[in-house]
């Protein structure tokens, strides 16, 4: 039963290629040119590392396998091909609940037949692979639960905000410290309880860490998770004491570490403070004076009038404009301000929509040139010299008050300064609705500012209409 | 291989990823997450031994779920990715 075979050296390099297959393919996304490129190399990696297990298992099992792949592969096909674009965040949280799911089982398959994996000793499993076990089935569990609380988040399926239940610090905090206590105590002896305990709380804790996180922090969530994933692979491929899956599973990990430090920067807020969650449940203070100010309303030919006479318009999109799927109207509106002569550009706020690059896919999807499209520190500058801001769905990423007012929740998050363009156009859908953080926009009140207040599509094709 | 060759490859491998990822672009950073979601699902390796294996009937189940759901993975992934890397295109005309 115990392999203790040493395993050949063409396979180790299949292994290593396969792995640097995969850090092109990253290497690749680092211009969209090159991109594509990297992404069959990726498929390639895949392709190397799928082969070389199958040439090197006897295969018991070979027909079962085929059709395992088939359904899975069959269902992978279908939806990458239906999905939304603006669906993208959903769909993302649901594939690393499917990763950290096969992690689990990866783990408990190595539990109840570890001569397979070649990690059995004389006294039962090898120490080191308990621990390695241990954690990789932990963090499996932890990200396929988070993945499906942030799925039903992001799909609608539950609220997007946050759920806090009392002494939920101190329930995760001893969660945690026993899941890692059992993991030291699977070391000294393997009963199978211990295994199913250790999988259990890991599921639950998941759970408990993202319910109470909202919305708004799902830029940050989903990038954990994809962390999570890699390091639920990394540690998998420790056990296996496999290269490609060790060398992927850091690179995912530190991808996704990554990508929440950008997330969290962008919104000035620290890793702890949105793992601690709750974050927009506070209700707003001083909000009550704040409704009856006077604001200017604009219709859609005003908009029109003021964007075909201007020499540059700069759009903000936000969430807002995912959730109406405004994307391609507002692409046909740049256009036809492009042929009245009127310079056009999008600018991006890293946390705009609800992952990183969301609005950068919409508006790729739109066909709008990614040339286009520039990042919040590119443009900033601009704004003194544009005529026209035209923000759809976007609010808090606009908002001054984070540069000048000391107690808003959102005080230090860098913003585009959309207040220094000569005039300030809003689609949104009412003045009630605050963003995310729950603070007002000073901006909405300036007289240099006008409301457009409609439905984000509705108002862009009205606006086509005008300038047509 | 033993413990501490593993722990190399771990390391190092984190340090690439670490350079590598912040030469993405952030325009690029949805395919990133799709991609190595894709690439994630190189635990189908650990599902395939799994299934593989003769000795425990449960393991090769389990081994078996592991493959369909990676396989979701690996499939959905990258296909995502191509679909949305696809749409990134340059400015071609300039009319004023």
């Amino acid at each position: 039963m115990h392999e203790a075979v040493a395993v050949p050296a063409w396979v180790l390099l299949a292994y290593l290629i396969a792995g640097i297959c995969f850090i092109m393919a990253l290497r690749g996304l680092s211009s969209p040119e090159s991109s594509r490129r990297g992404n069959r190399a990726g498929i390639a990696g895949m392709a190397i590392a799928v082969g070389t297990t199958l040439a090197t298992h006897e295969l018991a099992a070979l027909w079962e396998i085929a059709i395992a792949i088939l359904i899975g592969g069959g269902i992978g096909l279908v939806t990458a091909r239906r999905i939304q674009m603006t669906a993208m965040p959903q769909l993302v949280a649901a594939f690393h609940s499917l990763v950290g799911m096969a992690a689990v089982l990866v783990g408990a398959a190595a539990f109840l037949n570890p001569g397979a994996f070649g990690i059995l000793g004389p006294d039962g499993i090898h120490q080191v692979s308990r621990v390695e076990m241990g954690l990789g089935v932990a963090i499996g569990a932890i990200t396929f639960s988070g993945s499906v609380i942030a799925f039903l988040k992001l799909n609608g399926n539950m609220s997007g905000k946050p759920i806090i239940l009392p002494l939920r610090h101190v329930i995760n905090l001893g969660t945690l410290i026993a899941i890692l206590g059992l993991i030291a105590y699977f070391t000294q002896d393997q009963a199978p309880w211990i295994f199913w305990t250790v999988t259990a709380l890991s599921f639950a804790i998941g759970f408990l860490l993202i319910i109470p996180i909202g919305g708004a922090d799902m830029p940050v969530v989903i990038s954990m998770l994809n962390s999570y994933s890699g390091w639920a692979a990394a540690a998998m491929g420790f056990t296996l004491h496999n290269s490609a899956m060790i060398i992927t599973g850091a690179l995912v990990g530190s991808s996704g570490a990554i990508l929440s430090y950008i997330m969290c920067k962008a919104m000035n807020r620290s890793f702890i403070s949105v793992i601690a969650g709750g974050f927009g449940a506070v209700e707003s203070t001083g909000g009550a004076e704040a409704i009856d100010r006077p604001y200017k309303r604009g219709s859609a030919e005003d908009a029109a009038f003021l964007m075909s006479q201007a020499d540059q318009v700069v759009i903000v999109p936000g969430y807002g404009m995912a959730v109406a799927q405004a994307q391609h109207a507002l692409r046909e509106m740049a256009d036809l301000l492009k042929k009245e002569g009127v310079r056009v550009k999008y600018a991006i706020h890293p946390v705009a929509g609800r992952m990183p690059g969301h609005m950068n896919v919409l508006l790729a999807e739109a066909n709008v040139p990614y040339d286009d499209v520039f990042e919040l520190e590119d443009i900033n500058s601009e704004f003194a010299q544009t005529d026209v801001a035209f923000v759809i769905g976007a609010n808090d990423v606009t908002n001054p008050a984070a540069k000048t007012d000391k107690s808003s929740p959102i005080y230090g998050m860098p913003v585009l300064d959309v207040e220094k363009a000569r005039t300030v156009l809003f689609v949104k859908r009412s003045m009630g609705g605050v963003g995310y953080a729950g603070v007002d926009n000073e901006l909405f009140y300036r007289d240099n500012t006008m409301m457009l207040l409609a439905d984000a599509k509705k108002m862009v094709e009205e606006i086509i209409k005008s300038l047509g | 291989m033993d413990f501490i060759s593993i722990l190399s490859i771990f390391v190092l491998a984190c340090f690439v990823g670490y350079f590598v990822v912040w030469s993405v672009t952030p325009a690029l950073h949805t395919p990133l997450m799709s991609v190595t979601n894709a690439i994630s699902s190189v635990i189908v390796v650990g599902a395939l031994i799994a299934a593989a294996a003769a000795g425990s009937a449960t393991s090769k189940w389990l081994g078996l779920v592991a493959v369909a759901l990676a396989s979701v993975n690996i499939f959905g992934g990258f296909a995502v990715t191509h679909r949305m890397l696809a749409m990134y295109k340059k400015k071609e005309r300039r009319d004023a």
